[in-house]
């Protein structure tokens, strides 16, 4: 299946990936359906609503009745793909993805567009770093970041087969393909991108491939890191933590707040079972204006900032 | 049966429900006996004389469904699931007991019947929505019946459903209105008045219908009537804590708990 094209110098907007997997499901199963609140074009499902028109169920500009109907067409027999911009899909519509979705366990997949901070300037409002900390007490929803195009496809097919709740959580700022030999899609188990022993560096999403760049420059100066993937934030890979734990200093990155998401869960394993010092790389709260890469480089998830983040839990880690 | 005969039976059943809904919220000294109270004569009417449905196999694909969007009447619900033959009658024993399958507010993962979590207000409406938009797309013939308290009318999804309603002309889905006129602490008048509902869903393009909702012949009338090429709007007059004197349009009696006397004096009047 062809991905997606080349943004430049390598680089891929996931949305590609989603939107062809997700047409090529749907031309398999008819039960296959998109829910939308307006958000066709930002969700790059004009090609779908031109094939199946029937198919794309656009609510208008109303989260509530979005996902409570995405709810009602799982009754019904449908597999919603329930496409939104994730900070309105989580954020407005939390209390539908909590009692409509989560608590009732109906097999709905929630996809959040323009996940973290990619509206940049648009600000607060618009940013999407709660939506971890929100979904993750949630627990029969499983939680998803893909962090390149192929991991988007696979998770795309897994959550369609998969008879439950899901949440992908989707970016379309890009990003290049992870160069990992003979990947298999593992939901709830990290994939080990690189392998090191002094720090293990996990991160998600768009911050896996800066983690591999921390790498890398780690290795300059002679410090082994392990990177993980982290793409399935719920359940979190207990086994893959205790192994970084294992390491005696762990780095968490994600373009989310350092409250609750990534870093609180692996926080609160270590802390219960391994306490091992743990550098949190994220976002602190409501950010300063700012466009996507300024915000990224100012609040430290940059291949610089990890690395920096590493040498601080490796210094603790010597005491 | 004839429709005399028919609507006997729904009467019997609504005084069966009364009855137990009553005993269940006695035993548990917890519930919500006004608002099952008001709503009972809607259900009996929906389960005994009006939807299509097999208690042996609650997921069948062509069932008619109703959704119980103010999901705290679960005395009202239980009951008429029991009757309704979804489970056996000593499940109601274990009314809101500690890990008991008839929680609080209805959960479909545990029971049988029980077609969405509600509890929460402004929740069923909008699922029932996408339950109805379900069978428009799959050329389905069932029916969706959704039920709302009139004070759960001031939640704004409801809104949002009935615009999305409207919209796809979704003519197998109708809303009752359990309009008692009573929310938890007042009127709804006083509150955040509501009227006139009727032509706020006709403007959301809807057929809206008052009914006397504790009357058996009318409801069932109009609930079973042919559908039409718009949603419908069934909006039920109804009395709060119908059928017990001391009860009758008392707010205090929404999750008001009968004491021994209280009990006996309403099981004197349930006949």
């Amino acid at each position: 299946m062809a991905h997606a094209a080349p943004q430049a110098a390598g680089l891929f907007d996931c949305r590609e990936a989603w939107v062809a997997t997700l047409e090529a499901l749907a031309e398999a199963d008819p039960r296959i359906v998109a829910v939308v609140n307006d958000s066709v074009g930002s969700s790059k499902l004009n090609g779908f609503q031109k094939k199946f028109p029937d198919r794309l169920i656009n609510v208008g500009i109303a989260e509530q009745v979005m996902v409570g109907v995405s709810a009602g067409l799982a009754n019904g027999g449908q597999i919603p793909f329930v496409s939104a911009a994730s900070c309105f899909i989580t954020g407005r519509a939390l209390e539908q993805v909590k009692a409509d979705i989560a608590y009732a366990n109906f097999n709905v997949k929630l996809v959040g567009q323009s996940s973290g901070v990619a509206y940049g300037e648009l600000g607060a409002t618009h940013h999407s770093i709660e939506d971890f900390a929100w979904l993750r007490p949630l627990t029969n929803i499983t939680v998803i970041t893909p962090a390149d195009p192929w991991e988007t496809a696979e998770a795309v097919k897994w959550a369609a087969q998969h008879d439950g709740p899901v949440y992908l959580r989707l970016s379309r700022m890009p990003v290049p393909a992870l160069d990992v030999p003979n990947r298999v899609f593992r939901v709830g188990k990290a994939e080990v991108v690189r392998g090191g022993n002094d720090v293990t560096l996990i991160a998600c999403g768009t911050t896996v491939h800066l983690a591999v760049a921390a790498a890398k420059s780690l290795a300059d100066d002679g410090i082994d890191a392990r990177v993980l993937n982290m793409a399935t934030l719920n359940p979190l890979d207990d086994e893959a933590v205790a192994a970084a734990a294992a390491t005696g200093a762990i780095v968490t990155v994600e373009e989310a707040s350092v409250r609750g998401g990534l870093g609180g869960a692996v926080a609160e394993f270590t802390a219960a079972h391994q306490p091992v010092p743990v550098e949190r790389v994220g976002f602190p709260g409501f950010l300063p204006t700012g466009s996507t890469d300024w915000l990224f480089k100012e609040f430290g998830l940059s291949a610089e900032g990890i690395s920096a983040a590493a040498k601080r839990a490796l210094q603790r880690k010597k005491g | 049966m004839t429709q005399t005969d028919l609507i006997q039976t729904i009467k019997d059943k609504a005084l069966w429900m009364r009855r137990t809904a009553f005993g269940m919220v006695h035993a548990a000294q917890l519930g919500h006996p006004g608002g099952d109270f008001s709503a009972i004569d809607v259900m009996a009417t929906l389960y005994f004389g009006v939807m299509t449905f097999d208690p042996k196999q609650p997921n069948r694909a062509d069932r008619d469904r109703f959704i119980m969007s103010k999901g705290h009447a679960t005395g009202a619900l239980y009951s008429a699931l029991c009757a309704a033959g979804y489970f056996p009658q000593d499940w109601l024993q274990t009314y809101m007991q500690p890990r008991s399958l008839l929680n609080g507010h209805p959960n479909r993962n545990y029971l049988p019947g029980v077609e969405t979590n509600t509890g929460p207000l402004g929740h069923g409406f909008p699922v029932a929505v996408g339950i109805a938009i379900a069978g428009q797309l799959t050329k389905a013939n069932y029916r969706t019946f959704v039920l709302t308290g009139d004070g759960e009318q001031q939640e704004g999804s409801n809104w949002e459903a009935a615009m999305v309603a409207g919209h796809r002309k979704l003519n197998h889905l109708t809303l009752i209105i359990d309009r008692n006129r009573l929310q938890q602490g007042a009127g709804t008048e006083e509150t955040s008045g509501l009227d006139p509902l009727d032509e706020k869903y006709a403007a959301f393009g809807w057929e809206p219908i008052f009914v006397d909702g504790h009357d058996h012949g009318q409801l069932l009338q109009v609930l079973s009537a042919p559908v039409g090429d718009k949603p419908r709007v069934v909006i039920a007059n109804t009395v709060k804590g119908k059928g017990v004197s001391f009860m009758e349009n008392k707010a205090n009696w929404h999750h008001g708990v009968p004491n021994a006397e209280q009990f006996a004096q309403a099981m004197k009047e349930l006949i």
